[in-house]
């Protein structure tokens, strides 16, 4: 059974540390705020400087001056601050995000990845995805093995315009969680039932236990 | 010591004498601390061949609300420079969209903290710097890199604006700004970045004095012209976007 995309959000949210500082990247990523950290203190940074936010505020309840890079209508956790754009990217450019998650379009072995512009676009999406991936200490993707016409979406260099070079530290899909090595996608966990041969049938590289 | 108001009358007044072919910041994030009335009243006000600057062009979420695209439409864009030149999904056409496939608008696409540092740099004096982001991408090429430290790093320009719209939570009649929750944004940047500021504000404007100077986010020297948002439906203000 591939994973559902909570438990890809689940399952990446195993890997942060205590005392992570993270940002969440628009689309997906935004379903790891639902994660529940037990005794880990997690602090979640959006890149419109906010720092320190919590759940989506409930129907009635929302701060229509109060949003996370998604524009949802976040709620602020006790000891939140509030920064302008500037000193939100210094925060990010000067090291302090350890990790960064991220949707993408298509994730290379060589650690590159693409997620602001699509084939035949003239213009693109980049809002803070550059900044980000350039300057965190990882960079977690999230996104779905292949497009809706099967064509993989792990390969060993992007097709479409790179958004930053050789940054990849995971990529979780519903197949499984994967660590790009240069060459190829190293299998860091599978879906249940999930197979090793159906991973491999499903990427355009290699894949490595 | 005589002070003179910053308060104008009404937003018609507050964008009076925009010249053709200014280039204009326009503060926000999503819904908070966007201009939507100085927008408006731009439309309103006619001036063209603008190139205008924020994070978005806008138009990709219901309810829409005065944005770059209304201005494109409206004939009044030579130029945007925004972090987003389409939607944040693949499927979104912004109305800006079309207008830039035909080549009726130009567009420059700038990472969105590269492009808040730039209007930082621009106010701070700065004429160019350095950063990380971007290198090795599609915008790096042909551009100067150097490599300061081990790392290699792409050479970005200041972005000197003529006019910046800004939204705030409170001012005093000095111009003195605060800005709540996440309204403040680029706002403070584009204050700085700009030789006239604009600003729509939410509270009552106070006395000058009002604000405790330890509380001011942007101060009044860099404001020219205040307007006090009127309560709805006759002031434009954040609503809740639709699901999607």
């Amino acid at each position: 059974m591939p994973w559902s995309r909570p438990q890809m959000a689940e399952r990446l949210a195993r890997e942060f540390q205590d005392g992570w500082i993270v940002n969440l990247g628009v689309g997906m990523p935004t379903l790891i705020a639902d994660v529940p950290f037990g005794d880990r203190e997690i602090t979640y940074h959006s890149e419109n400087g906010v720092i320190g936010y919590g759940p989506v505020a409930a129907p009635g309840q929302e701060d229509l001056q109060l949003v996370n890079a998604s524009g949802q209508n976040v709620t602020l956790l006790p000891g939140a601050a509030i920064v302008h754009h500037a000193d939100s990217f210094a925060l990010i450019r000067g090291g302090r995000m350890d990790v960064t998650v991220m949707g993408a379009y298509e994730a290379a072995a060589n650690g590159d990845f693409a997620n602001w512009k699509v084939k035949g676009a003239k213009g693109g999406g980049i809002g803070g995805a550059m900044d980000l991936a350039a300057s965190a200490k990882r960079v977690y993707l999230m996104l779905e093995h292949r497009t809706r016409d099967g064509t993989p979406r792990l390969m060993a260099r992007c097709s479409l315009p790179i958004t930053a070079r050789g940054v990849v530290t995971l990529v979780v899909t519903e197949l499984g969680l994967f660590a790009p090595t240069g060459e190829a996608f190293a299998v860091r966990d599978l879906a249940p039932g999930v197979t090793l041969d159906e991973v491999r049938a499903a990427t355009a590289c290699p894949v490595v236990e | 010591m005589a002070r003179r108001s910053k308060v104008v009358a009404d937003f018609d007044a507050a964008v009076a004498g925009i010249p053709d072919g200014s280039t204009i910041a326009i503060g926000g994030f999503a819904m908070p601390g966007v201009p939507f009335n100085l927008v408006a009243a731009l439309l309103r006000q006619g001036a063209k061949r603008l190139t205008c600057i924020a994070n978005t062009t806008g138009g990709a979420h219901k309810p829409r609300m005065p944005d770059i695209g209304m201005l494109v439409e409206n004939g009044q864009v030579a130029k945007v420079i925004c972090s987003f030149t389409a939607g944040t999904r693949a499927s979104d056409v912004l109305p800006f969209t079309p207008y830039y496939e035909r080549g009726e608008v130009e567009a420059e696409i700038v990472p969105q903290g590269t492009l808040a540092e730039r209007l930082r740099a621009a106010g701070a004096g700065i004429p160019a710097f350095y950063t990380p982001t971007a290198v090795g991408t599609e915008l790096a090429e042909g551009r100067e890199t150097r490599v300061i430290n081990g790392r290699e790093v792409l050479l970005e320009y200041a972005l000197p604006v003529d006019v910046a719209f800004i939204r705030a939570y409170q001012a005093d009649e000095a111009g003195n700004l605060r800005f709540r929750r996440s309204q403040r944004n680029f706002n403070p940047l584009m204050a700085m970045a700009a030789k006239l500021v604009i600003v729509e504000v939410e509270e009552p404007i106070l006395p000058a004095g009002a604000i405790d100077p330890d509380d001011v986010h942007t101060p009044g020297i860099l404001v020219q012209r205040l307007v006090q948002i009127p309560p709805p439906p006759e002031g434009l203000w954040p609503v809740k976007r639709e699901a999607r």
